[in-house]
């Protein structure tokens, strides 16, 4: 079998999550006997594909053009279909980005081919590749098996695998070959124009040493200041889940996910956070989480430390009286 | 603007969800189902467009008879017509066959704009809009959080990561996936009930679409995941719950 690692760049820096991605085509290979070969794509991107050779890699196919240089979904579709026509491979792998939302599934089905999206692991048992996603906002997971002919395309979320595990070359470094592609103006029908941030990060919650974060089940915009001066009493910022902020009660720079910002405090207590994979990856690393929820199957409870299953209108003002007591 | 909303019913937030054994979907008899959350801002920016810039809006759903429920609150909200795909087994379909599906389903209503939410709250597949737009032939930009429609194109502000945005700029017709949180959604009115019944909803059986039922890939087994921790409980009276926690993160884990 062969693999072929589609990694991630933009403005020449690196999408941490491609190395997370090589991590787990290792991992198959090694399992499956397979050998994986790795992509740089882009426009002057050639000190990358030296350094992604540094790693146990077959080798490192390195796709450039004048009209790769801004990602577009037409542009990136048509260069890797090129690619894959050319390294024949049986498993394209890629890291479960923006960028690979935005085109992967085209460029598959421009093949005729279908995809398991957003996988966070995978088993190999008795000769069958099984990988796992989630699914109802992480409620369940899933197995799930590719069924038709070759090539296959897999993407893994961030925070699956672990980017440090990503096995370096044994005998030096991996070959690097140029591939040519034949890509026309005509053929890129969207325009990519500026990249932008929006106003500066107010705050740096990667920075905070404690957490309260909020979620749905703070129900309405009233209740966050029930726990904001649990936050104040603890000594921690506010933050929240996604649909918190899409509903503004909130500013979008308060937000934990993988929209938002990733932490690792030594103390997160989510207040009515059901614990959806995009809620999650940005803050599972945290030393020790506390999780209140009323429904007890809640994936967050997954992950928590202590866990309570209640109704976080009566414990968490509980907790703010039992913080004020002197002790 | 002709414009195309796909929207699907999956079950409701708070559903408690039994796996039917050896199955790889849920038990559908005691739960409620709902608008997926997504599609709702979709729809949402579909009908402003509409208001702006005059034309027509369209719900279609693909899914067993109660996904018209779906459709039948898109029609209250004001889309004006809806095409429901019908399927009892649709659960089963791979992304690629739902697409495929879809796509046949709206070929020929040559839409100026197909809108799609950003990813269904139950299967997760988030491909539905790129495969339309590969399956129909058509331009497409996801993560929208702004748009904006100039002479036969479209000016869109694209979510990237880590707060980061890009504008790109398309030619219609096209598709777009939506972000979630990009508008506030209406609710529907009484009159927006009542005016609804009057407005046609299409069945097409999905079956008779000639689409190749050759999946791609399948779901062998849904399962409830395994824990990564141990999760200690505390349970008692509020104020025994807080005194306990307390108690424990000062002295056990150590972080107050």
């Amino acid at each position: 079998m062969k693999i072929l690692l589609i990694s991630e760049q933009r403005e020449g820096n690196w999408n941490n999550v491609s190395f997370e991605t090589l991590a787990a085509a290792q991992q198959i290979a090694s399992q499956a006997k397979a050998n994986v070969s790795g992509v740089v794509i882009g426009k002057g991107v050639g000190s990358l594909a030296d350094e992604l050779a540094g790693f146990q890699l077959e080798e490192v196919l390195l796709v450039e053009h004048d009209l790769l240089e801004k990602y577009t979904p037409d542009g990136f579709s048509i260069a890797l279909r090129q690619v894959i026509e050319n390294a024949k491979p049986d498993l394209i792998v890629l890291p479960h980005t923006y960028q690979v939302r935005d085109f992967a599934s085209k460029l598959a089905a421009s093949l005729g081919k279908g995809m398991i999206g957003d996988c966070v692991g995978h088993r190999y048992e008795s000769g069958k590749l099984i990988f796992v996603r989630q699914m109802f906002q992480g409620r369940t997971s899933a197995d799930v098996i590719f069924t038709g002919e070759p090539p296959w395309f897999a993407t893994f979320q961030a925070g699956a695998y672990r980017a440090d595990l990503a096995a370096k070359h044994a005998s030096g470094k991996a070959q690097v070959r140029a591939i040519s592609m034949d890509l026309k103006p005509e053929q890129i029908r969207t325009k990519p124009l500026e990249l932008f941030r929006e106003a500066k990060q107010a705050v740096d919650l990667t920075q905070a040493p404690m957490l309260v974060a909020v979620g749905r089940g703070i129900k309405a915009p009233e209740n966050i200041a029930m726990a904001e001066k649990l936050a104040r009493l603890l000594g921690a910022e506010i933050c929240a889940s996604r649909p918190i902020c899409d509903e503004g009660w909130l500013p979008l720079d308060r937000q934990i996910g993988s929209s938002g910002q990733t932490v690792a405090p030594k103390l997160y207590l989510a207040l009515g956070i059901s614990g959806a994979i995009q809620h999650v990856v940005g803050m599972k690393g945290s030393r020790t989480i506390v999780a209140i929820n009323k429904d007890q199957n809640a994936p967050i409870f997954e992950i928590a430390d202590y866990g309570i299953v209640g109704d976080l209108f009566e414990i968490v003002p509980a907790l703010a009286e039992e913080l004020e007591k002197p002790h | 603007m002709k414009i195309g909303v796909c929207i699907k019913q999956v079950p409701a937030k708070d559903a408690s969800l039994a796996i039917v054994e050896g199955s790889a979907w849920i038990r559908e008899s005691d739960i409620g189902f709902e608008t997926n959350e997504p599609d709702t801002f979709a729809l949402e920016e579909g009908l402003r467009l509409k208001e702006k810039h005059g034309g027509e809006v369209v719900a279609i759903s693909m899914g067993p008879e109660r996904a018209k429920q779906t459709i039948k609150e898109a029609l209250a909200k004001g889309a004006d017509r809806g095409i429901h795909v019908a399927d009892a087994e649709f659960y089963k379909l791979d992304p690629l066959a739902s697409g495929r599906s879809l796509a046949a389903a709206i070929r020929d209503e040559n839409f100026d704009l197909v809108l799609t939410g950003l990813q269904s709250d139950d299967q997760g597949f988030g491909q539905t809009g790129v495969l339309l737009a590969e399956l129909l032939g058509r331009p497409h930009a996801t993560i929208i959080m702004a748009l904006e429609v100039l002479d036969g194109r479209m000016k869109l502000k694209r979510e990237l990561e880590a707060g980061w945005f890009q504008w790109v700029e398309l030619p219609l017709p096209a598709v777009l996936s939506i972000q979630s949180g990009i508008n506030k959604v209406r609710y529907a009115t009484l009159k927006g009930i009542m005016a609804a019944k009057k407005k046609e909803i299409k069945t097409v059986d999905r079956k008779s679409l000639g689409v190749p039922d050759s999946p791609t890939q399948r779901v062998e087994r849904i399962y409830v995941p395994q824990k990564t921790k141990k999760t200690e409980f505390i349970s008692g009276q509020p104020k025994e719950i807080a005194t306990k926690l307390i108690e424990k993160l000062r002295h056990e884990a150590r972080v107050l």
